[in-house]
């Protein structure tokens, strides 16, 4: 069953100076109740441009997105968002009252609010960080907390818009591992954006490969016949890694010499 | 350098009072040495480099200022004065800071406000000592007129910035976690833009005491500005000297209690985050 449908999208931007630009066109895809659906492309390609219309702080020019069936008008706490980038957090908020933020607007009692939000603190391990400001964190840790943040929640689904591209290569992979078991706990159905074959590879049950801007689409997409813990050394695994390779390449090339 | 080991091992032998007296002097150390030399110097330079009655040492102007306290003459014009500067400034930050929020977040009404405070903030309050006066009198509504008139833009102007500060995506979260637009206002525009508000306010205190002397020098019957231009008047230059230390110890202290609660406020907010 699908709980989100990209009906023939497209979204064209109008610059200051009154010029038009089509980031995307005939953006179409149907995103599993329960799945991690990756979503991979060149930069530029218009992925941000995708969740924010999905996320509903932008409308598309032309189709129509549906999620559960109806259509999307605007942001709701039923598509939670992970930013890229930590100036979402509250900075003038503990860690912990940044992640029971969601379940104060709801007037969750006081208790009951902290309960939850330690849970999810230690879920993405964060036991103990609960009283420091995020202006006192590192990079990772902010990122667990937007992270904690949503799943407090409890979203129908989680957007998140390359979580960890701005971490070390091994708080990354520690991070993937991290939502990859908070994923299979939850079930919760994910948007993953990311330009990293590996990261979509390793994180993704499928992968929809965008082309390069402008009028992007769906080029195709992959799905991910891999179950549990996956190694990036498993010969499975690089079968995929190639084949989305393959699929991505031309698209960098085209969105390079564009570019000139 | 002590390992943490040493440095308590040390502390531990010191005791309590020892690491007290520490810590007040790591604290406030600097600002007393600071002071002292500033009056050190204002006593050699008043009596090798000047000596005369014109500039007088700090001890006379210390002694002068005794005098002054026990027969309440200095209480009496620092009171006036520091009245109508929180007068002033408490009605122009309270009349300020919703303007500049609404200014900040509704564009409509910053279109509309904007030639106003566009217009009026560069007209100087010391310039409307002279209109206030006509309109209010001597008495003490012209004053805070001033004051306030000093205040609302500079409180209006910061808080707006703040809240155009403000990173869209702390908007867009607070929408995605199921936030109204009350909320948003209550639970993210107001506490982001707290500091904002505490530094116009603090630039508006400061601006305040240019004013309220300005205007006592000017027309009043009592205040720190009314004895500055007395002992202009009688050449009581002791006194000025009083009423300038009066005025400078004044903002010193008011200031050092906004960056205290600017600091206790937004210290843990910094813009990047
Ligand atoms: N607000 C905007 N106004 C005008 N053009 C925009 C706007 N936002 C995005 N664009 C353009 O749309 C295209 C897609 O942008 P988008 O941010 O969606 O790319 P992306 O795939 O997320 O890139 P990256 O991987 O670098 O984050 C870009 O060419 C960009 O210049
Ligand atoms: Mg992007």
């Amino acid at each position: 069953m699908s709980l989100v449908s990209f009906d023939d999208v497209g979204k064209t931007y109008r610059s200051l100076q009154g010029v038009d630009y089509q980031a995307v066109e005939h953006f179409s895809v149907e995103i599993e109740v329960g799945e991690f659906f990756c979503l991979l492309g060149p930069s530029g390609c218009g992925k941000t441009t995708v969740l924010k219309m999905l996320a509903g702080f932008e409308a598309p020019t032309s189709g129509q997105i549906l999620m559960g069936g109806r259509p999307v008008t605007g942001a709701g706490r039923d598509r939670a968002v992970v930013f890229q980038g930590d100036d979402s957090l509250y900075g003038w908020l503990t860690a912990i009252e940044n992640v029971e933020f969601g379940l104060r607007l709801r007037h969750v009692g006081k208790a009951e609010r902290r309960e939850r939000a330690m849970h999810y603190l230690k879920l993405v391990g964060l036991g103990g960080q609960e009283q420091k400001y995020p202006a006192e964190l590192s990079g990772g840790m902010k990122q667990r907390i937007q992270i904690a943040r949503v799943l407090a929640n409890e979203p129908q689904m989680l957007l998140m818009d390359e979580p960890f591209a701005a971490l070390d290569a091994q708080t990354r992979s520690l991070m993937q591992l991290e939502l990859a078991n908070i994923w299979q706990a939850t079930r919760t159905t994910v948007l993953f954006i990311t330009h990293d074959i590996d990261e979509a590879v390793t994180l993704g049950k499928r992968i929809g490969v965008m082309e390069a801007g402008p009028r992007s689409r769906v080029k195709g997409v992959v799905e991910v016949a891999l179950d549990g813990a996956r190694r990036r050394t498993d010969d499975p695994f690089l079968r995929y890694y190639k084949q989305v390779y393959e699929m991505i390449r031309d698209e960098v090339a085209k969105s390079i010499a564009r570019a000139d | 350098m002590p390992t943490p080991d040493t440095a308590t091992h040390r502390s531990a032998l010191i005791g309590a009072p020892g690491r007290a007296a520490r810590r007040l002097w790591s604290a406030y150390g600097g600002y007393a040495l600071g002071f002292v030399s500033l009056f050190l110097i204002w006593q050699w330079a008043s009596l090798y480099l000047v000596s005369s009655v014109l500039f007088p040492p700090p001890t006379i102007v210390f002694r002068k200022a005794l005098v002054l306290v026990r027969n309440g003459v200095l209480l009496e014009h620092l009171s006036a004065s520091l009245q109508r500067i929180l007068a002033g400034f408490i009605a122009g930050s309270l009349l300020g800071v919703p303007i500049g929020l609404a200014m900040g977040s509704f564009r409509p009404v910053r279109k509309l406000l904007e030639p106003y405070t566009e217009f009026l903030r560069f007209i100087p309050s010391v310039a409307m000592i002279t209109v206030a006066v006509i309109w209010f009198g001597i008495g003490e509504a012209s004053k805070i007129f001033l004051i306030i008139y000093t205040t609302i833009f500079i409180v209006i102007l910061n808080t707006a910035a703040g809240v155009s500060a403000i990173a869209p995506n702390k908007i867009r979260a607070a929408q995605s976690l199921g936030a109204t637009r009350a909320q948003i206002f209550f639970h993210v525009a107001l506490p982001a833009t707290v500091p904002y508000i505490l530094t116009g306010m603090r630039l508006a205190m400061a601006n305040s005491f240019t004013t309220i002397v300005a205007a006592e020098l000017i027309a009043a019957n009592d205040g720190l500005g009314k004895m500055l231009w007395d002992g202009r008047l009688f050449m009581l230059v002791d006194e000025i000297f009083v009423s300038l230390v009066t005025l400078g110890l004044l903002g010193f202290v008011t200031d050092r209690m906004f960056r205290w609660s600017i600091y206790t406020f937004a210290g843990k907010y910094s813009p990047a985050t």
